[in-house]
């Protein structure tokens, strides 16, 4: 299983902070978008907005990166501490 | 279509939360004393005749909005890990002794101090080359978010605020 984190407005957005996905549905992390995208039409559209930034066990990510099973994968929205 | 299984709520910390955290990164809800994270730059340090620390606090506006308090929220495991990597491309790029990065996290009122960054070096300009690095690193690859909470004509309201190209700009000079 791949587990999947959301913060911030995006955690807000969904009402939903973390869900699991079988590894073998995914390959990459875009995959992983577009199967989270097919949840419902809200869940589309949210993922859809290209400034969403994604990480892979606390490292910062491209879509291309590839995804295994046991991997940590979390969306969320541009930063904004400090 | 996928089997998704949905939770609302997170059911465990992750295992890698410590593994990062050192005495140079703290993440923490409570008030720190800026004299005591000067002392402890320069406890028993001889060698760094440099000390430039940065504080950053809650103001009172921001977008015209009158600001009341910010929550602030950020990712445990990741911030620690993306702050360690930062302070370590600083020590690559300038000659620095010791550095101390605190962010605080939770509901932050106006006045109330958010972020420290301390950093010492046998010579001045290191220091602040190095200092200004981290904070502008940190505004922009450091996985925390503000949710601000604003009063306009006595209703209150609260949005998450939008990153600021001009941070994204200001990082970028360093590259």
């Amino acid at each position: 299983m791949i587990k999947i984190v959301f913060f911030a407005a995006l955690r807000e957005q969904l009402d939903c902070a973390e869900l699991s996905l079988s590894a073998d549905k995914a390959k990459t992390v875009n995959d992983i978008k577009l199967l989270l995208s097919d949840k419902s039409a809200q869940w589309q559209q949210i993922f859809s907005n290209a400034s969403l930034l994604a990480a892979v066990n606390h490292d910062m990510v491209a879509g291309d990166h590839l995804v295994k099973s046991g991997d940590e994968v979390a969306f969320f929205p541009p930063v904004t501490g400090g | 279509m996928s089997k998704v299984i949905t939770t609302k709520k997170r059911t465990s910390k992750p295992a890698i939360l410590d593994e990062y955290t050192n005495q140079e990164i703290s993440i923490q809800a409570e008030d720190f004393s800026l004299a005591d994270e000067v002392t402890l730059l320069e406890k028993d340090n001889l060698t760094d005749g440099a000390v430039v620390t940065f504080t950053g606090r809650v103001r009172n506006n921001n977008n015209g909005n009158n600001v009341t308090s910010l929550t602030l929220e950020h990712y445990p495991g990741m911030t620690e890990k993306s702050l360690a990597k930062i302070i370590n491309q600083a020590k690559k790029q300038w000659q620095i002794g010791r550095v101390k990065v605190i962010h605080r996290i939770g509901e932050l009122h106006i006045g109330d101090q958010i972020v420290f960054v301390g950093v010492t070096s046998k010579h001045r300009q290191d220091a602040f080359s190095a200092n200004e690095f981290i904070m502008d690193y940190l505004k922009v690859k450091a996985p925390f978010w503000k949710k601000e909470q604003i009063v306009d004509a006595g209703k209150t309201s609260e949005n998450w605020l939008d990153a600021k190209s001009s941070d994204t700009d200001k990082a970028d000079l360093w590259s």
